[in-house]
């Protein structure tokens, strides 16, 4: 069968980037960080609640409720609705279909919103009840979830393509140090690479700066068309181009890859730009393992070389290769699906000039990443955007 | 045992709904090669399991079938990445089939593997109860048990100055232990859990009371009685001393509390009306024993209920053969419990009695009355 060109984004933005801080643990629900992101964007964008005509949510916490649940919950009254249940893979996914629905206009002001709370026993919970592979087939090896399952991947890759805990160490440091300068990361005190590497054992090779502190939080975005944005006066950022993936290369007995490699010549080509191109690139950084895959899956560099790419770059903000610049979910916490939105709403802010203290300095290109859901042994989702700020 | 695509053939796991290959919905489960190859292992340090946090850390590793699945899997500690591994699939704490890979080959002490011991409830260097010494299907146990490496079998004798056949030989053997036991008698069974309670990882109830006759060819509820006492009643004696003892040793170190073993006739599934009241309180134990096991399974400990037809003893010395030898039985015990088994049918009448009930009930009921 032959595949078609797919249509253009011409004419999409993404505007209004909202972070809700994060807490390590909170008393409240997912419901309550939703909505407070929600109140957010509306009070960022400079719009009443009654102009978001599309809702596009994401939690993994909310119970029994969903996305139409929250529409009488915030009196939200939307002629377009999407619940994304794509784990770290959801910020991709939900901008892509809010991106369709602006275009075809069963919408104007597409809200995308993701958020969790985290009480003391909901992580547990959400290991517990993860997806009926994970909960009949790895459960039961005391694994409960994904440091088991990323460390058999961590340990074929590193061994497969000779990376070693220092390699892998350096994205991790990089990152904290970007996160020293984001007032709202929970990770405040500095990481060596020493430290990194005499952190205590998690499971075999993952140790415990590999492992994101699960927290409480939320992040949104508004998606509309370029018209709706000059109307209302926003600042907005072009959608260039996207990919999504799921379930890519069965046949690999072991991931060392992601769905990325399967659509990145798609990826540039829509964008009409080069890897070299962008200013900042936000990947999703769940172990620093899956991080150095998306090197070489998004084209930065070969499979295999990874490492070397690491080596030969400064990933800090003022560096060569500005890279989760907001500390990503290592340094600054995974609030469950928010994590997801966290590297896009940052790359946003970043292309918009917006970032405050952790800006790239004349970043205007930028690419997010997203990869989700172990099922049961290896990340089935993956996505990618790449969109440009007003100045490009 | 996998899942099997009938339509093309291929394996699949986990279990799902419809082949992965071709969609087609006809998966039935069937045996499956064995043999895999680890592709990577992992030590996780702080399973966010409790039972697995007790006994971290604990080594799993991803293994890739030679018949296709892979598979997240316990691993014995001889396992090697890169060589290849024999999979079986194990009961564990929780009752629930789990994937388990041992080296391809055998190799020194393969047994005595950490977490190997944790799947199954291997004897070796246990301490058992074996609760009749009187009886020859307890001596034979006793003999076996010790032939599998176990530490000190204590052997429950009612009435221990009233000699028996083969007492002899019993208090011969070394780290064998006899012990005043009538688990009929409640503050008998009460007295020695107070003494040993704390001592038994394994509790063999070889508890026996045949006699022949149903309902109509007897007069009165006098047999039944005693049926009923020595069975039933003293499986509920010998619980309530040693169970909360056994449940809360679950997770005592590498010789903690393990199992509970039952012999059981097998017409406690089907009743035989020759020994119809005898059958009967089989039933019973055998209801007792689900119940027993899932009290006893927050602790870890296994239930293994051992189903035999008769036995090669003076009470069925009427029935015809086939029947089972005591020694059959002992040496079942061990294989249940270095296997870690749930159920286990000792000899031809027993696992034919399964089968034909799995295949037709009532036509079993109605053969049984001849
Ligand atoms: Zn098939």
């Amino acid at each position: 069968m032959m595949k078609s060109q797919r249509t253009p984004y011409e004419g999409i933005v993404i505007a209004a980037p909202v972070t809700i801080p994060y807490v390590r643990y909170s008393i409240e629900s997912a419901q309550w960080w939703i909505g407070r992101a929600l109140g957010a964007l509306v009070a960022q964008a400079g719009i009443k609640a009654s102009d978001i005509d599309g809702l596009c949510v994401s939690s993994f916490t909310m119970g029994t409720d969903s996305g139409i649940g929250l529409t009488q919950h915030f009196g939200l009254c939307v002629r377009w609705l999407d619940t994304i249940p794509l784990g770290g893979a959801s910020a991709i996914a939900g901008l892509r279909k809010a991106a369709r629905a602006v275009q075809a206009r069963d919408a104007d002001i597409v809200a995308c919103v993701a958020g969790d709370t985290n009480h003391v026993d909901s992580f547990r919970l959400t290991l517990e009840n993860f997806s009926r592979f994970n909960q009949d087939a790895v459960y039961p090896y005391g694994a409960g979830g994904a440091n088991a399952s990323f460390a058999l991947i961590a340990r074929n890759y590193m061994r497969t393509f000779g990376v070693t805990r220092e390699d892998v160490g350096r994205i991790a440091v990089a990152q904290r140090a970007n996160a020293l300068r984001n007032p709202h990361a929970l990770m405040k005190a500095p990481l060596t690479l020493e430290q990194y590497l005499a952190a205590r054992p998690i499971s075999d090779p993952i140790h415990l700066f590999d492992c994101v502190m699960p927290c409480a939080g939320a992040e949104a975005f508004l998606v509309m068309r370029e018209e709706t944005a000059a109307s209302l006066g926003l600042p907005a950022a072009r959608l260039l181009s996207t990919i999504e993936r799921h379930n890519a290369f069965a046949d690999d007995p072991m991931q060392v890859r992601g769905g990325w490699a399967m659509d990145v010549g798609e990826l540039y080509a829509m964008a009409g730009v080069k890897p070299d191109d962008l200013d900042v690139v936000q990947t999703y950084d769940d172990y620093p393992v899956i991080t150095m895959m998306q090197f070489e899956d998004l084209g930065f560099c070969k499979k295999g070389e990874g490492a070397e790419f690491v080596r030969a770059h400064d990933l800090t903000i003022d560096g060569d290769f500005p890279h989760n610049t907001s500390g990503g979910q290592l340094s600054v916490g995974q609030a469950g699906a928010a994590g997801a939105y966290l590297g896009l709403v940052e790359g946003l802010r970043q292309v918009l000039g917006t970032a405050g203290p952790t800006q790239v300095s004349n970043a205007r290109l930028g690419l997010a990443s997203g990869f989700g859901m172990i099922n049961y042994d290896r990340g089935l989702a993956s996505g990618a955007a790449i969109f440009a700020g007003p100045s490009r | 045992m996998l899942q099997r695509c009938e339509a093309c053939g291929a394996f699949a796991y986990p279990a799902r709904e419809a082949c992965p290959s071709c969609l087609s919905p006809a998966l039935a489960f069937a045996d499956a090669p064995r043999l895999g190859t680890l592709l990577a292992e992992t030590t996780a340090r702080v399973p966010s399991d409790v039972y697995f946090r007790e006994r971290a850390p604990w080594r799993i590793g991803l293994v890739k079938m030679d018949c296709g699945p892979t598979i997240v899997a316990h691993l014995h500690a001889d396992c090697a990445e890169g060589a290849p591994v024999r999979m079986s699939l194990q009961l564990d704490k929780s009752g629930q089939a789990v994937a388990f890979a041992r080296p391809e080959g055998e190799t020194p002490n393969m047994a005595d593997d950490r977490q190997w011991r944790e799947m199954t409830a291997d004897p070796k260097f246990r301490r058992v109860l074996v609760t009749n010494g009187r009886s020859v299907i307890g001596q034979e146990a006793v003999v076996a048990l010790k032939a599998a490496g176990v530490k000190t079998v204590f052997v429950g004798v009612a009435e221990p100055w009233r000699p028996f056949a083969g007492e002899d030989q019993l208090r011969r053997q070394e780290g064998v232990e006899v012990v005043t036991l009538d688990a009929a008698d409640e503050k008998s069974a009460a007295d020695l859990a107070a003494d040993i309670g704390g001592k038994v990882d394994i509790l063999v109830n070889t508890t026996e009371y045949v006699r022949t006759g149903g309902l109509l060819d007897r007069k009165g509820t006098s047999i039944a009685r005693d049926e009923i006492d020595q069975a039933y009643l003293g499986f509920i004696n010998l619980a309530q001393a040693f169970g909360p003892a056994m449940r809360m040793r679950g997770a005592d170190g590498i010789n903690n509390s393990v199992a509970w073993v039952n012999i059981l006739s097998v017409y406690a599934l089907a009743n035989w009306p020759a020994f119809g009241a005898y059958s009967a309180s089989q039933a019973a134990c055998l209801s007792l024993s689900h119940c027993l096991r899932a009290e006893l399974r927050p602790g870890g400990i296994k239930v293994m209920n051992l189903f035999t037809g008769p036995v090669d003893t003076e009470w069925f010395q009427t029935v015809p053969p086939p029947k089972v030898a005591p020694r059959a039985i002992a040496q079942a015990i061990v294989s249940g419990l270095r296997g870690g088994l749930e159920e286990m049918y000792v000899g031809d009448v027993a696992e034919e009695i399964r089968q034909r009930l799995a295949a037709n009930p009532k036509a079993l009921e109605r053969e049984l009355d001849k």
